[in-house]
């Protein structure tokens, strides 16, 4: 088991610094000279030069990625070109308002999959099941930006119950767990959580169905368990790769906000990512990137070292 | 008979086989040294070690013999199979076909239609897309032959195989029984005219009474075709009613072969006289009564050194765990053991005098 | 017992052979939801394709004092859009770039995904460990972030939203075609092959195409769901189609503004996309389900 996570970790060391390397190269894809984007359209040729040398983009590209990790690894992500600030601390804050969203999301969807998941797969073949899947089956094909758009439709313009946009006063700093905050997370969050309820749904449906088909079960019924025992069993059975199902999940919402934080105007890291790519601004750009995608590596392993640690079927050596 | 008659006049194209070159008292197969070890990771980096899969692996098979394989799961019997038909590369040791060095005299070409095997699992055995007449066709297509001729080879191969061409050709495995399948994948194994069929578990998975019907139409074909058969399997009746010699495996080892009454009625090895101990018996006069062998076998990562059975045998002795005995040779008859029980003068205190019975 | 069943089978109808893709169109033209989608699918094809003979407005024509007009305003059957451009005529249009978007990455990624997957997963040791490590690294982003980071670089544009879509899913489908390959590899009718003498080529040809494609297929055409709310949420961020052009992404991000004056004409691209997307994840499903033979 020890073993096993050692060299799980030893495993994501070689995935970061490939992620690293893919964030770097998206500054290189980008059609024409980097330089354009980071200095004023009248400057000199003479402050270009300066600005290649002192952005280390005279240096040949294997150096410039090493020198750009190294700064990396030390917390230092560049500034941004509109707003003169470090992109860290501009991505942290962010990033906080997303956890947020999707924290929220995740109660939603779990909840709500969890339930669908277990009634479905329980009372398989009934109309329950088919209502279930049904929902299931939406969840996963709704386009979750229009989705948004109708409930602010509802909510917000015909019914006039909640806000459409924003993240409540104090903007995108001051975020707090009372009403006056709340209300704005609510369309949001729903919106967020359509997708983890549909798939999460449809895994423990199928978990749920394929545990009831097992001798084991019929066997415990044949001791003459009370179902609530044999739901127990299906429970402790299913737990391991619904919840390894659920982590992943979570690392989609905070990686893919994007779309709904841009809908709500909610101010995640999403937005803080839409706004980089519309004015140009490449550092944030690769550090809001940079910070999302190892969010979800990090997660992905506290994921798999969960499920090895729960599921005793897995004997990870 | 009137098949054979048929068979010369019959306008049925078939491959030829491999010529004979060495004449009858030339081995058809003959297995020198063969070896094949796996690698495994153990530990956080990959402290390699390895199973002993096969070990130093030697026998013959004469032609027109059938030789069988026995053992325990997991004792190297299937590697075996699939390191002499070439479907995993060997560590060490050569494989001589009818005097021929496979890789030198023989190409692996040639060999494939002089040598093939019969799987285990009928249905995974048979490509679930293609009907039963192309999986048969499919092989002589490979060597050269043209589709009709082949396909006429394939329908005349199922009535060989007892089965109605007209009817089985054009179905598709999961279409038809265990059984039937299983003689599908006879008649594909010897639609390339091979000298040698390597049974491996053949008829293992299938119902007492199918197995019966497909072990006569094992002898049936092997009268017809002149076949010579390697019979792996791990129940013992059917391996004793089908072979002429038998070869005890144990981890990876040949611990005892010889022809199969003498191994029999005389086992030399302590494992085979477990094995054969624990065969359940119809006569209630006869029932085991104690269990005869004791434990799993050992993890086949770490061999024990020196005799790999000594950690469960009832005579092992100081000596046993210290090194190896060697197979050898014990009468006349070409049986041998690998155990200082039967090494005369071996220092074991039950092995028989020097010079007492050795050939 | 099985000497009866072996004597009745001698005896059947010969003529009882199908073969397996019969059974499975067979199997799937009786499932009703997989026969309901695929019509609707074929309408929104086919009106897509007829557009300009099908009697339509101009889906170009704007109108400053027709704009947003309700659903069902006479000669405005389904309303008109923020500069008065005819709605009917706009989704109709709008389906041949959305569905052009949304489809071709998935085709493109096929084609990759599935030659990478097949030679990692035939080839085995290095090769697939090569193959397998790199498809790993895109893994470690969360397919949305992938997309709009390499649309974002590569800036906004149809041909940069199809790349980027086909980058995202080239891992997904090399991974899958991988493990199928890789199973069908190990199965003992293509050891058969390989004893009969047979070389690689003939053994991918013969024995694994036919087995390794239908899976691989099925999990592509759920993925076109996914592709038809990616590509349009790339045009809707901006990221893909540019106005005029009628696309229903675009559509929805340039009608975002209307939800005040006349929302649910703003909602309707949406309700394009979501039918596309759901009968394309239900058709998957069926084909899976028809595939299973065994049951």
């Amino acid at each position: 088991m020890l073993v096993y996570i050692a060299r799980r970790i030893v495993y994501v060391i070689p995935i970061v610094l490939s992620v690293a390397l893919v964030c770097f190269m998206l500054v290189h894809i980008t059609p024409g000279d980097p330089l354009v984007a980071i200095l004023p359209a009248d400057a000199s040729q003479e402050l270009a030069n300066q600005m290649r040398a002192a952005y280390g983009f005279d240096r040949p590209l294997p150096v410039q990625f090493w020198l750009w990790l190294w700064k990396a690894l030390n917390g230092d992500l560049g500034h941004s070109i509109a707003t003169g600030r470090p992109v860290l601390t501009e991505v942290l804050r962010a990033v906080g308002n997303t956890v947020t969203l999707a924290i929220a999301a995740a109660i939603i969807g779990f909840t709500l999959g969890l339930f669908f998941g277990l009634i479905a797969g329980y009372f398989r073949g009934t109309w329950i099941d088919r209502v279930a899947t049904s929902i299931a089956i939406a969840g996963v094909s709704v386009p979750h930006y229009w989705l948004g758009m109708v409930l602010v439709i509802i909510f917000s313009v015909e019914l006039n119950w909640l806000p459409a946009v924003g993240a409540g006063p104090g903007g995108s700093s001051a975020w707090g767990w009372d009403w006056d905050h709340i209300r704005y997370l609510i369309l949001p969050a729903v919106t967020t959580s359509v997708i983890p309820m549909g798939i999460v749904t449809r895994t423990v449906r199928s978990l749920t169905g394929d545990i009831l088909s097992q001798d084991f079960v019929e066997a415990l019924r044949a001791k003459g368990l009370r179902e609530t025992h044999v739901f127990r069993h299906v429970l402790k059975n299913a737990a391991p790769t619904a919840l390894a199902v659920m982590g992943l999940q979570l690392g989609y919402m905070l990686g893919g906000s994007i779309l709904i934080e841009t809908v709500f105007s909610w101010p995640g890291s999403g937005l803080l990512l839409n706004s980089a790519i519309f004015q140009r601004d490449l550092p944030l750009l690769q550090g809001t990137i940079l910070v999302l995608a190892l969010f979800f590596v990090f997660l992905n392993l506290i994921v798999d070292v969960v499920q090895a640690a729960i599921d005793p079927r897995i004997k990870r050596t | 008979m009137t098949d054979a008659i048929n068979e010369t006049i019959s306008p049925v194209d078939r491959l030829e086989p491999v010529e004979d070159v060495g004449g009858a008292a030339q081995p058809l197969l003959q297995v020198v040294g063969l070896t094949k070890h796996f690698p495994v990771r153990g530990g956080l980096f990959g402290a390699r070690k390895t199973v002993r899969a096969v070990d130093d692996v030697s026998f013959s098979v004469a032609k027109g013999e059938t030789v069988g394989i026995v053992g325990e799961s997991g004792c190297g019997k299937s590697t075996t199979a699939r390191l002499l038909m070439h479907l995993m590369k060997r560590d060490d040791g050569e494989i001589i076909y009818d005097g021929m060095t496979v890789g030198r005299a023989l190409s692996l070409r040639e060999l494939r239609r002089g040598m093939q095997m019969v799987f285990q699992d009928s249905y995974a055995s048979l490509n679930p897309r293609l009907t039963i007449e192309q999986s048969i066709a499919f092989g002589p297509k490979v060597h050269g032959m043209a589709d009709a001729a082949a396909r006429a080879l394939a329908r005349e191969l199922l009535g060989k195989v007892g089965l109605r061409p007209e009817v089985f050709a054009n179905r598709y495995p999961h279409e038809v029984s265990g059984g039937q399948r299983q003689r599908v994948n006879i008649a594909r194994a010897l639609a390339l005219s091979p000298r040698l069929v390597i049974l491996d578990e053949a008829v293992s998975a299938l119902d007492k009474s199918v197995e019966a019907q497909v072990l006569n139409l094992l002898a049936d074909l092997k009268r017809e075709f002149g076949l010579t058969y390697l019979f792996i399997s791990h129940d013992l009746n059917v391996v004793r009613y089908i072979s002429d010699r038998v070869l005890v495996m144990y981890l990876g080892e040949v611990v005892e072969l010889g022809p199969v009454d003498l191994v029999w009625d005389a086992p030399a090895h302590p494992y085979t006289r477990a094995l054969l101990a624990a065969m359940p018996s119809s006569d209630p006069d006869h029932r085991t009564e104690t269990p005869p062998i004791s434990g799993d076998p050992p993890n086949p990562i770490d061999p024990p050194p020196g005799c790999r059975f000594h950690t469960r045998c009832p005579f092992a002795e100081p000596l046993c765990a210290n090194a190896a005995p060697k197979l050898t040779v014990l009468d006349t008859m070409g049986h041998q053991a690998a155990c200082y029980m039967a090494i005369p003068g071996s220092g074991h205190s039950r092995a028989p005098a020097k010079g007492a019975n050795a050939a | 017992m099985s000497a009866i069943t072996d004597a009745a089978l001698q005896a059947a109808p010969a003529d009882k052979a199908r073969g397996y893709w019969t059974t499975v169109g067979r199997r799937i033209s009786r499932d009703k939801v997989s026969m309901a989608c695929a019509v609707i699918l074929a309408l929104i094809f086919l009106s897509a394709v007829l557009a300009p003979w099908l009697g339509l407005a101009d889906p170009y024509q704007g109108s400053m004092i027709h704009r947003l007009r309700h659903i069902a305003t006479p000669g405005y059957p389904l309303g008109s859009d923020e500069l008065g451009r005819d709605m009917l005529a706009r989704l109709v249009y709008g389906g041949r770039l959305s569905l052009i978007i949304g489809i071709l990455p998935v085709i493109l990624g096929f084609l990759i995904g599935t030659s990478l997957g097949l030679i990692a997963g035939y080839a085995g040791g290095k090769v697939n460990t090569a193959i397998m490590r790199t498809v790993d690294v895109f893994y470690a982003f969360p397919s949305v972030l992938l997309a709009i980071a390499i649309s974002g670089a590569l800036g906004a544009g149809i041909v940069n939203s199809i790349v980027s879509l086909t980058i995202v899913f080239v891992p997904q489908i090399t991974r899958v075609a991988e493990s199928v390959t890789t199973g069908v590899r190990n199965m003992d009718f293509v050891e058969a092959a390989r004893a009969s003498g047979a070389g690689p080529f003939t053994i991918m040809r013969v024995h694994m195409l036919g087995n390794v494609l239908g899976p691989i297929f099925v999990y592509a055409t759920g993925l076109i769901s996914v592709s038809m709310i990616l590509a349009a949420g790339l045009s809707f961020l901006g990221l893909g189609t540019k106005p005029p052009e009628p696309e229903w992404g675009l559509m929805l991000n340039t009608l975002r503004t209307a939800i005040y004056v006349n929302p649910w004409v703003a909602a309707l691209p949406g309700v394009m996309i979501f039918a596309v997307s759901i009968c394309f994840n239900l058709l998957s499903d069926g084909m899976r389900g028809a595939m299973d033979i065994r049951n």
